[in-house]
């Protein structure tokens, strides 16, 4: 018998009850849970890494000729695009890593505690914005090193790196309420997939939409992820375009007002 | 507060319904502070499905439930600072470390961080998982990961605690060691709510037991009222040779003149009979006939009889239409 009784009964008599934690403290504790799952596994992150790598010389090295003229003048156009598509591709993961949780008797507990009931996904999405920041700072830094200048200097690239996570925590919401919707992990990859890879292929992302016949033309301009490129492309570029950019938040707020309600009534109704 | 605190559970009615299934078909439960309440019944019986409406982690379709005088739907949040749930999936997060299981609740149930952490310590060495601390608990083993997963259930010591089938698939020195670990909590005044398929279990460890079967209440009282309520004990033999067990019902019920079952055991039988001095003569009869016995009892009937008795099906042969999650035994 290794559970002695004296240090059983000691611990079982120590456990008084604190005061509830503030709301911003239990979402910071889920965020250092997300946090600690990629200490645990660091390979999880290769998928996160590795995808904005290859987009970014495929598109470079092999359309770069044809598209823009030269390789380095599409780049100048290509960057910005890249960084939006692959934090906007990382934020999918948010909802599957949900699906995956829910299926783990730990959310049980999560839901029998008196906390804030929005924190652990408040906290997860916080925890996520680590990897969409990952992915944002690989894009740029290699960006960098094939010879990417932002005219708008550090700042100009860390304010449109930041307005590209804000925008990702938003749309993150979106694919919480799929991942607690759909029954499987890999279900929720491929919806997620599905329905992003058109919306940025149908954006400005890798090409200036004046080519475009018009009624694509029209639905290009109107996709908001074209609005997210054309505000980073500015805030990189030194041109910030102040409209872009409150219209891009103002995007990211209603997805969030809409989705973030949703997760947690969902969540809260799960199982 | 007045001088008759209320029951620590009283629920009536209470009704679930998952599609076409009536999961929970009307419940009624009154659980007395204090002591061990044990919820006995197959799978797919409605336990989990009841525990869960109690947690508040479901909301029930019908009927209403107070857990230590709070409703369980509109003061969800003051049950919630009250109870602490040991689901039937172990409730603790296999990506961490079991220290970190233990901080994390810490934290989120409202201690600093320095506390957390010495409070997970002192949990860590209380349930025999000092050296184990660091490793991340999708390696543990089943034994373990139940103590991990009581141990998170008294981070902070609650009032009351579900348990719901806590010793599923554990081996019997981890079942002991669960069994002792929910003493102790009842030692130090909490309420324990038990679910459990194994009779034996609910036997050892509740003071008294609500049988479920289908979604209702079938029987309700003590271990020994149940037992007493199925009538008389019976006469257990257990034979050396399985192949002399055609031979043994047949000198036991001559000499006995009762019914002789057949049990579970190839080479064990029972007689519905409870008086020792004819158990006696039995057993004599068998070894003029030759057959050799390797033990025999003679006590009450046990909580399988009782189960049997009760529903007409024995304990493990319960249908399982609900949904409930099923842990790999």
């Amino acid at each position: 018998m290794s559970t002695t009784a004296d240090p059983l009964h000691a611990a079982l008599a120590s456990g008084e009850r604190p005061p509830r934690p503030g709301r911003f403290s239990a979402c910071l504790t889920f965020g250092w849970r997300g946090m600690l799952k990629i200490k645990h596994v660091p390979e999880q992150l290769l998928d996160v890494t590795i995808t904005p790598v290859l987009f970014l010389l495929m598109f470079t090295y092999l359309f770069g000729g044809a598209l823009a003229g030269s390789t380095s003048e599409y780049l100048q156009f290509l960057l910005p695009g890249i960084l939006v598509q692959s934090v906007l591709f990382t934020s999918v993961y948010s909802g599957v890593t949900l699906n995956t949780d829910m299926t783990k008797g730990v959310v049980d507990r999560f839901r029998s505690l008196p906390i804030w009931k929005p924190a652990p996904l408040v906290g997860a999405v916080l925890g996520d914005s680590v990897r969409y920041a990952l992915a944002a700072t690989v894009v740029v830094l290699l960006g960098l090193v094939l010879g990417f200048r932002p005219e708008g200097g550090l700042s100009g690239t860390v304010a449109a790196m930041a307005l590209v996570i804000v925008f990702a925590c938003g749309l993150a919401w979106v694919f919480t309420t799929v991942g607690l919707t759909l029954r499987s992990p890999s279900a929720v990859m491929n919806s997620g997939f599905m329905a992003l890879f058109p919306l940025i292929f149908l954006s400005n992302v890798f090409v200036d939409p004046d080519t475009l016949p018009r009624a694509l033309e029209v639905f290009v301009n109107g996709n908001p992820i074209s609005h997210l490129v054309t505000a980073t492309r500015g805030l990189m570029a030194g041109e910030a375009d102040a409209g872009e950019i409150v219209f891009v938040l103002a995007v990211a707020a209603a997805l969030t007002a809409v989705f973030a309600p949703l997760t947690v009534r969902l969540y809260r109704r799960a199982g | 507060m007045s001088s008759h605190p209320s029951p620590a559970i009283e629920a009536s009615g209470l009704v679930k319904t998952f599609g076409d299934t009536r999961a929970v078909d009307g419940v009624d439960l009154s659980v007395p502070r204090g002591a061990v309440y044990g919820v006995l019944g197959p799978n797919g019986a409605g336990k989990t499905t009841t525990i869960r409406m109690l947690a508040t982690l479901l909301r029930p379709d019908g009927g209403s439930a107070r857990v230590l005088g709070h409703d369980v739907v509109a003061e969800a949040d003051t049950v919630r600072e009250l109870v602490s749930l040991t689901g039937q999936l172990a409730s603790v997060d296999e990506e961490l470390t079991g220290r970190e299981n233990l901080i994390l609740l810490g934290r989120l149930l409202g201690f600093r961080r320095a506390r957390a952490k010495a409070r997970a310590t002192e949990l860590l060495a209380a349930f025999a998982l000092d050296e184990a601390a660091g490793r991340l608990v999708k390696h543990y083993s089943g034994g373990m990961r139940r103590r991990l997963d009581l141990a998170a259930s008294i981070v902070v010591t609650p009032r009351l605690m579900f348990l719901d089938e806590p010793t599923t698939g554990l081996d019997p020195r981890s079942r002991n060691q669960v069994w002792d670990i929910v003493r102790a909590l009842v030692g130090q005044g909490t309420t324990v709510l038990l679910c459990t398929q194994y009779l034996d279990e609910a036997d050892q460890l509740a003071d008294r037991i609500a049988v479920i079967d289908r979604g209702r209440v079938i029987a309700e009282g003590t271990p020994g009222q149940l037992k007493a309520s199925v009538g008389q004990g019976a006469f257990h033999v257990r034979l050396l040779d399985p192949a002399d067990r055609p031979g043994a019902e047949r000198v036991l019920a001559a000499e006995l003149d009762a019914p002789v079952q057949p049990e579970a055991d190839p080479a064990a039988l029972s007689v519905a009979v409870d008086d020792a001095e004819r158990a006696a003569q039995a057993v004599s009869a068998l070894a003029r006939a030759g057959i050799e016995v390797a033990n025999f009892s003679l006590g009450q009937p046990s909580l399988d009889e009782v189960f049997l008795a009760l529903t007409g099906h024995p304990a493990e042969d319960g249908d399982r239409a609900e949904q409930e999650k099923e842990v790999p035994a």
